[in-house]
């Protein structure tokens, strides 16, 4: 019989991040000799809490809720463009309150707001369907945002805003111009923003993971007839892993929106959901942690090779191979089985001398 | 096939009324379960049909036949997994048309599966908690946000599913995967599970399937133990002649999707129709 592996060693993920968090801002201070952080890499940090983010909120929806979700980049979108949106009506509606703080916390809230609503709008369909139906409307609805996104025109005149579908003769300043997108964004996203966000997303999803509603969610996952034939709200549950996956989503949307002077829907494109995807497979379906590393690694990982020049793409794509293989490896497996088993073992004595 | 020697365990008897399996009973002011002329078809073909039982509180009935008889298509209709095409389920009084598996559970029915449906990726003790989900709850919010509510709905569940756990005499496997047991635990942990989700009435799918004589024996007991503790009504569909003549007060023989006998073990082991059918004639000489 197999001892059941306790799920909740969240503390380590929990630390670790915080962790290469300080180390960063150490690094950006210049407090550590030797070790400088290169303009590209300083660049990448907000987009690395970003996919983060991402990734961490599509493995609720694919990993513990385990329904194959190919169009998390249109919820991603929708809190961009709704973030901008709140951002720039404030800062254009009452230029004489500059509270960027402000506006920073009401650009993320309605990005979670407006894409959890996007949610639950597209659940409503979707959620009706299983496995590969399940993953090809989820593409075709991020297409769907995206291509409605392309449409959408707003403008700002005094406090009055103004909206035009398909109809960019507004008056005012322009908000978002259709397929020009927003321009002119007031950047508001720091690494230390970034960083509360991933810290936020870790804990709602963690502990809503190690939660009855978490359980139930799994549960449904792992056989859904014995779900039901406990009593378990099969939609409720599902419905509830995808719109707070999607709410995340669109929180870290808003948060890489006000990280650019102009974004374009055209950034949200099926690209950008399987690029996230690829992070959650390869640190592993399910595995929280493993999401973050491989968003981190992944993100980091196509600056690091430009030195590689043109091949620079091959070598990733090789790189993602290469860990796949490795992963699927039964003797590292073991072998990093066996040596964590140790680790832990020694820890655990440790601390009962303690 | 020879007819065995079955083995009766004195379990409590209830009083039971007469339009149910047994003659002559009294089930209280209602029974846990009633089905009128319950059928479905798939298709053309007809899986069940005319199918009457009663069953009171407090009362172990069995439903036997022969492979392939409607035995578990009539648990699927019970639990509403499938709806019937005819005839109505009234489960403590009321009537479950329309209903889906979740309402029917909250109305006071449970179920074990023939082939095992554990979440087999999980713990034992989690098994038993989702089990409880809708007996000890706390919102999600809490949860998310760890609020008091959701520690003590946590411990609540704890000791509750430890609790129950103890019927079976499996605490100190709480902690351990629930998909690498030995077969006959798993069997036990769904039990577990179903009871956990307050049942007023038990649907056990072949419980001794792929059990040892000595693990029936003890899982008849069981099943008599936990009628007597939790003071519900037992249906159970099962092959083992010595489980089902021994413990079950009532039993109802399925035969090609009809009623063929209903009666107590007794008078079943001595019916032609049912010995024809599905028992067997015992072997003269």
């Amino acid at each position: 019989m197999m001892k059941y592996k306790k799920p909740s060693r969240n503390f380590v993920t929990y630390a670790g991040v915080i962790l290469i968090f300080l180390i960063c801002e150490l690094a950006l201070s210049g407090m550590i000799d030797g070790f400088k952080m290169s303009r590209s890499l300083k660049g990448q940090l907000v987009p690395i809490c970003v996919y983060i983010v991402m990734a961490v909120s599509l493995n609720l929806t694919v990993g513990i809720s385990g329904e194959l979700s190919l169009g998390h980049a249109g919820f991603m979108s929708v809190g961009a463009f709704t973030g901008v949106l709140v951002s720039q009506y404030l800062l254009f509606a009452f230029p004489d309150v500059n509270l960027e703080t402000i506006r920073l916390i009401a650009a993320l809230a309605a990005g979670g707001l407006f894409a959890g609503i996007a949610g639950v709008l597209i659940g409503i369909p979707v959620l009706r369907l299983r496995g590969d139906y399940l993953a090809i409307v989820t593409l075709a609805f991020g297409e769907i945002i995206r291509n409605l996104i392309n449409c959408i025109y707003f403008s700002v005149e005094g406090i009055a805003l103004n909206f035009g579908f398909l109809d960019p003769n507004l008056p005012g300043k322009m908000i978002i111009n259709g397929p020009m997108g927003a321009t002119g964004i007031k950047k508001l996203a720091t690494f230390e923003v970034g960083f509360v966000l991933v810290m936020i997303t870790l804990v709602v999803v963690l502990n809503l993971i190690n939660s009855r509603s978490g359980r139930a969610i799994m549960a449904i996952r792992d056989n859904r007839i014995a779900a039901e034939s406990v009593g378990l709200n099969v939609t409720k549950y599902r419905m509830l892993a995808f719109v707070v996956s999607a709410a995340l989503a669109g929180m870290a949307g808003a948060l890489y929106g006000l990280n650019f002077s102009q974004i374009q829907a055209v950034k949200f494109k099926f690209d950008t959901s399987i690029l996230v995807l690829v992070f959650v497979v390869l640190g592993g379906i399910g595995n929280i942690r493993g999401s973050v590393i491989a968003a981190t690694v992944l993100t980091v990982l196509p600056e690091m090779l430009r030195q590689f020049g043109d091949y620079r793409m091959l070598i990733y794509a090789i790189v993602l191979i290469l860990v796949m293989l490795a992963g699927n490896n039964p003797f590292i497996k073991n072998t990093l089985d066996s040596f964590k088993a140790k680790v832990f073992k020694k820890s655990a004595k440790e601390g009962d001398q303690a | 096939m020879t007819q065995r020697k079955f083995q009766k365990t004195p379990v409590k008897m209830v009083p039971a009324p007469s339009y149910g399996i047994l003659p002559e009973r009294d089930v209280g002011e209602r029974p846990v379960l009633e089905t009128r002329n319950l059928g479905i078809d798939f298709g053309g073909l007809r899986a069940v049909e005319d199918f009457n039982l009663v069953i009171g509180k407090t009362e172990i009935a069995g439903l036997i036949g022969p492979n392939g008889a409607g035995k578990t298509t009539v648990f699927n209709l019970l639990t509403k997994v499938y709806q019937p095409t005819m005839g109505t389920v009234l489960i403590n009084g009321r009537d479950t048309a329309g209903m889906n598996t979740v309402q029917a559970n909250k109305l006071g029915i449970a179920r074990t599966f023939q082939n095992i449906r554990l979440f087999g990726n999980m713990s034992v003790e989690d098994n038993v908690r989702i089990g409880l989900h809708n007996q000890i709850g706390y919102s999600t919010v809490s949860g998310i946000l760890r609020l008091p509510s959701f520690w003590k709905g946590e411990r609540a569940q704890h000791e509750r599913a430890l609790d129950l756990l103890s019927i079976f005499d499996m605490q100190d496997l709480a902690g351990h995967q629930a998909g690498s047991l030995p077969y006959g635990a798993q069997r036990r942990l769904e039990i577990v599970r179903a009871l956990a989700t307050n049942p007023s009435l038990l649907l056990l799918d072949e419980p001794a399937a792929g059990m040892n004589p000595h693990e029936t024996e003890e899982l008849m007991e069981n099943i008599a133990k936990i009628r007597d503790k939790f003071k519900i009504a037992i249906l159970l569909i099962e092959h083992d002649m010595n489980l089902v003549m021994g413990i079950c007060e009532g039993i109802c023989v399925l035969n090609y999707g009809r009623i063929i006998a209903k009666g107590t073990a007794e008078e079943i082991q001595n019916n032609p129709v049912v010995i024809e059918a599905y028992l067997g004639k015992q072997k003269e000489g």
